[in-house]
């Protein structure tokens, strides 16, 4: 798992360097291995002002970003759950912060992510914004019992990514919730 | 350019029509389009017209008349009349057997495969009631555009016979989840078809994690998407024709809400890299971004109006969500929605006068419009879940997502609510549609 997200790390790297070469576009295939990563940025270096031809005017070409989700290797606890149109951290959950505030201070090399949660009702974009305000809440509780702000990113996922499916309170209350994630 | 005031044309039977169809739906059949139409209300009008078949059509791999009469049927503006046999553009017909079926206007063609393997369409329009021809169309096409060429004539067919431009050759982008783990990004012609006539359109992004918030560039050759793929959400540009992608926003925290200008130069789009959610601005390749925003509330779901000048969007510094404008280039904001607790989502018409959005009242969502001149707000839906707004280029038809059935559909709505088409998709859910420009 590390060994792909350091490997994908390296293709941002790629796509970045790419940019400031003066290359505007890269196409990123994540579904070859990593690995060969910098051959599909030369050979497509080489078309980057290539023409469509005689192509369809229809032409979609599709690109494939697959690929497995980072597993949580830590036994600290991990999720925070919010009442209904709030971004308290209940005093319930202070354990959890406390927990893992303690194993920031200690490892300053370690890095988390906070991914902020919404449940399903209302607008994508809003529920993002929910959410990032969500995670930006933990990340502040945080940092006020000893993590450094430059080892947490707060991130959201809006309603995109629910805990549980379902309709009713007792799913949308699984799913207003902040994640800890190790990066 | 076409008068589009006028029409060349006045159907006969318009008005008469009119009460006949008062509650009136047709099931298009599902091998002829994608899209189920519903048809409700006083008023709904339609144009009687016989579609003939194209000659030689048969030997092409698109049946050019069956998708120009299925798109007509779609818009529920046309009343296809059946018609026996082939009648190709250098027809002479009878008007008197054409008055006799009852029809209004007739079309027929020819479609001709060339040397080198591309098609020759050409189309005519008659005037049945005049007993006269309106006019002709000929494109020489890519096998792969003859679906394009029909939809042409079909919207060449609804201009003449409307007074309106149609939509019939635009594209629309979605999202469609095929499962817990799997996200498409998919365009498709403005009837759910690919170039190659199979149902659920083409493939742009094929990812693991959520994608949300597709948005065209004024051109139509590029999509601007957000993608979770790298665990957070990402702004990225991809070239539709070479499937090129660029990052355009990959700061820290959330970047998200992409909205091009009207000229394709900037990106509007939400970022939380200083804390919050605020609205930026970045040139279409990236670069640092300029903060149009500073509030300590929500601003996000910038969206420009079509003049450029002004940037409408949504924030919760009232205490609720409420869609505000503000100048494009920066400046104090003035709230636009006033009635109810949770309005997102602004989409504003092509001619500038009507803005959609999603309103919540109580435990429904539904799609609105608000009169920008009047202040006028009405509701365009009795469903529960609308989202994502987006109006087709002629300003006439939206198209949201919604819920039935316990799935995620996709339907368009005429701007009085009161002709409905429904996306019966290929994918058990499909969200987040966006309408894309003319000039494909």
């Amino acid at each position: 798992m590390k060994l792909i997200r350091i490997a994908h790390s390296s293709l941002l790297v790629v796509a970045a360097s790419a940019l400031v070469a003066g290359c505007s576009s890269v196409k990123l295939d994540d579904t070859k291995p990593p690995v060969v990563s910098k051959d599909i940025k030369d050979s497509n270096a080489g078309n980057a002002g290539a023409t469509t031809g005689n192509a369809a005017q229809s032409q979609v070409t599709p690109v494939d970003a697959t690929k497995n989700r980072t597993a949580s290797d830590s036994n600290l606890p991990r999720v925070v759950y919010f009442d209904f149109d709030s971004f308290v951290v209940k005093d319930e959950f202070r354990p959890t912060i406390d927990a893992n505030a303690k194993a920031l201070a200690i490892d300053r090399k370690k890095k988390l992510a906070v991914e902020g949660h919404t449940d399903e009702r209302g607008g994508s974009e809003y529920n993002l914004a929910l959410g990032q305000k969500r995670a930006e809440a933990v990340v502040k509780s945080l940092t006020l019992l000893g993590a450094d702000d430059k080892q947490i990113e707060a991130v959201s996922f809006g309603k995109e990514r629910p805990a549980v499916q379902g309709s009713d309170e007792t799913a949308w209350a699984k799913n207003r919730r902040a994640e800890l994630v190790n990066r | 350019m076409a008068n589009l005031c006028a029409p060349a044309f006045l159907p006969r039977r318009f008005v008469l029509r009119g009460l006949a169809c008062l509650a009136f739906a047709i099931s298009v059949a599902p091998a002829m389009a994608q899209f189920r139409v519903e048809i409700s209300g006083v008023g709904a009008t339609q144009v009687p017209v016989v579609v003939a078949r194209f000659r030689d059509e048969d030997k092409a791999t698109q049946q050019v008349s069956s998708i120009i009469r299925a798109d007509l049927e779609r818009s529920g503006l046309f009343r296809n009349i059946d018609a026996p046999g082939v009648l190709d553009e250098l027809a002479q017909p009878q008007m008197a057997d054409w008055r006799a079926r009852a029809a209004d206007a007739l079309l027929g063609g020819s479609v001709t495969r060339l040397a080198d393997g591309r098609y020759d369409v050409r189309a005519k329009l008659w005037d049945v009631v005049k007993g006269s021809e309106i006019g002709a169309q000929n494109a020489t096409v890519h096998p792969n555009d003859l679906r394009l060429a029909a939809h042409r004539v079909a919207d060449y067919v609804h201009e003449k016979l409307t007074g309106e431009k149609g939509v019939f050759s635009t594209r629309i982008a979605y999202v469609a989840k095929a499962g817990k783990a799997n996200f498409l990004l998919r365009v498709a012609d403005s009837d759910g078809y690919d170039p190659s006539g199979k149902p659920g359109g083409e493939g742009v992004l094929n990812s693991s994690e959520p994608i949300i918030s597709p948005t065209w560039s004024p051109d139509g050759k590029e999509l601007a998407y957000v993608s979770f793929e790298d665990q957070k959400a990402v702004v990225y540009a991809q070239d539709m024709a070479s499937g090129r992608r660029r990052v355009v926003a990959n700061f820290r925290g959330s970047n998200s809400a992409p909205a091009w200008s009207p000229d394709g130069q900037t990106m509007a789009l939400t970022l939380s890299r200083e804390g919050g959610s605020q609205i930026y601005l970045v040139g279409r390749n990236g670069g640092t971004p300029r903060r149009l925003t500073t509030s300590s509330a929500i601003d996000t779901e910038p969206c420009f109006a079509p003049d450029g000048r002004t940037l409408y969007f949504v924030s919760d510094r009232g205490g609720s969500p409420q869609v505000y404008r503000m100048p494009a280039a920066g400046g104090a904001a003035d709230r636009v929605t006033f009635t109810g607790s949770y309005n997102i989502s602004p989409a504003i018409s092509p001619d500038g006068r009507t803005m959609a959005f999603i309103s919540r009242q109580g435990n429904t969502f539904r799609l609105h419009t608000l009169d920008l001149q009047s202040g006028a707000v009405q509701a365009l839906t009795d469903t529960s879940d609308d989202e994502s707004p987006s109006f087709a280029p002629n300003g006439r038809l939206i198209i949201y997502a919604t819920r039935a059935a316990g799935r995620d559909v996709l339907m368009t709505t005429t701007l009085d609510g009161k002709i409905k088409a429904r996306l019966a998709s290929t994918t058990p859910d499909v969200r987040e549609p966006v309408w894309g420009p003319y000039g494909r």
